[in-house]
């Protein structure tokens, strides 16, 4: 049974109950669709009674796929693509949860948008020693299999109000759902000014400087600030701290909708100040790319 | 003649009260260190309740939801200084939003009815 985070999010280790009926515990946060099949999440799950189990059949939220291409965006980044499976309905940003042959199960935001791209696209770090990004970067190769579950996730552009500015903020790879975010808001219409702000450790990890830059000419109101923590760095790259020189750029955040991904302890930390910048409780979206727990 | 949490504006009030009081407490050194680790995701929800119970609207928590829901804290010395604080911070944040300051009192006073099940007294 594959396994990933181990407290409920990536629903990597979904099972089928059989006979009886699975604690409402490992049913919460699965799709009404699948609890109504007596799907349920088998690491939250402490059965209260005899229940025979299944795994899940191909289709329920887990699907089959094919790598149709994997190239490196900088020299620690890579963007995997996948075959769309068919019934597979996603929002830009959300993510998926890629289980290999070797049942290695890991979560990565999608960084495609479904109207405007053919391919699910995703945007992976390379770990050192890491058994996801590992097998990519070193085993996987255009014509792989591999299963996709999900989408799961909340962190995606739905805006009722198209003039509401948006801060789109993350460090890493957590600009992957941000670029899908940013290109779906776009494509939807919105009006309002769009701040994307992507942190690295140094200029290198800006992977897409030049996509975003061009969006940034292309469109108006869209703002691409790019922001490395040690310089040196080019003339339009701020060097120094992320959160501090977006709060000195944006100056008060009151009305703004913000997105905020990548490394969790990033996301913890400007969750509270974004907050205490003006954003509404409400108006915060996060997508915290946790670690993987050891079964 | 219509409950206070009517009076008060409802859920609306609440969704606006709870952003303004939520801040307030963020910086007040005296009781945010009680809130670092909380996550930040799931407090709109749970603000709302405190919210809506503190407006005396609809709510099913009881005296000993509170008392669990703060055992954890009255082990690490949650005491009544930082219960007067939080109410403090609810006073000043409706006073911001322009509530009467006789609807302040009755917020008070039943935020007050709270404390012994919240300090596990
Ligand atoms: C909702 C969600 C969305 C995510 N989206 C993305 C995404 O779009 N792009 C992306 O690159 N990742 C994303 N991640 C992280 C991803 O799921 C994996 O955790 C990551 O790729 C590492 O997996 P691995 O198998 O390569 O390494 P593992 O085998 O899990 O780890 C190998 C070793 O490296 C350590 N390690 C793990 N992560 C890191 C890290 N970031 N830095 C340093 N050491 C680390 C581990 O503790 C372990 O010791 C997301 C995570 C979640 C929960
Ligand atoms: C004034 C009366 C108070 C009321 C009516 C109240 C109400 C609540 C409610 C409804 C919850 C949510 C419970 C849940 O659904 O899980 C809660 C949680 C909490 N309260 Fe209070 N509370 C009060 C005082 C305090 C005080 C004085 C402190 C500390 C200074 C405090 C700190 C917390 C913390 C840290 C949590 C847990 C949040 C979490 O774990 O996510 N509360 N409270
Ligand atoms: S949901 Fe069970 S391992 Fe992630």
């Amino acid at each position: 049974m594959p396994s990933s985070c181990r407290s409920g999010v990536c629903q990597s280790c979904l099972m089928r109950a059989r006979e009886g009926t699975p604690p409402a515990a490992a049913q919460s946060g699965i799709k009404d669709t699948l609890r109504a099949q007596g799907y349920f999440l088998s690491c939250r799950c402490v059965p209260e009674g005899d229940l025979s189990v299944a795994l899940p059949e191909d289709g329920a939220g887990r699907f089959a796929s094919t790598i149709t291409g994997i190239r490196q965006l900088s020299d620690t980044v890579m963007e995997l693509r996948l075959a769309r499976p068919e019934g597979f309905e996603y929002r830009a940003g959300q993510f998926a949860t890629l289980i290999n042959g070797q049942e290695v199960a890991r979560s990565y935001s999608v960084a495609s948008v479904p109207e405007l791209d053919a391919d699910l696209e995703f945007q992976i770090a390379l770990v050192p020693g890491g058994a996801m990004s590992g097998w990519l970067a070193n085993e996987a190769a255009a014509g792989t299999a591999l299963h996709v579950q999900g989408p799961n996730g909340h962190c995606f552009y739905a805006c009722a109000d198209r003039e509401q500015p948006l801060l789109l903020a993350g460090t890493g790879t957590g600009l992957a759902p941000l670029y899908g975010i940013a290109r779906d808001a776009l494509r939807q219409g919105h009006t309002g000014p769009i701040h994307l702000f992507h942190g690295a450790l140094r200029e290198p990890g800006l992977y897409l400087h030049e996509p975003l830059r061009a969006l940034a000419s292309e469109w108006e109101h869209f703002h691409y600030h790019a922001c490395v923590l040690n310089g040196p760095a080019a003339d339009e790259v701020h060097v120094g701290p992320l959160d501090a020189w977006l709060l000195e750029t944006l100056g008060t955040l009151k009305g703004f909708r913000a997105y905020l991904c990548g490394a969790p302890e990033f996301v913890k930390l400007m969750q509270r100040k974004v907050f205490l910048a003006g954003v509404s409780l409400q108006e915060v979206f996060v997508d915290s790319f946790l670690p993987a727990k050891a079964p | 003649m219509s409950t206070l949490y009517e009076r008060l504006g409802g859920e609306a009030a609440v969704n606006a009260a709870v952003d303004v009081f939520y801040r307030h407490v963020l910086s007040d050194d005296r009781i945010n260190y009680w809130f670092e680790d909380v996550d930040m995701e799931r407090q709109a929800a749970k603000q709302k309740a405190f919210m809506t119970m503190a407006f005396g609207g609809p709510h099913n928590y009881t005296g000993d939801d509170m008392r669990n829901g703060h055992k954890h804290l009255v082990e690490k010395g949650l005491n009544d200084s930082h219960f007067d604080a939080v109410a403090e911070n609810l006073a000043k944040a409706l006073a911001e939003l322009n509530v009467p300051q006789a609807e302040i009192d009755e917020v008070l006073a039943l935020v007050g009815t709270t404390r012994n099940d919240v300090l596990g007294r």
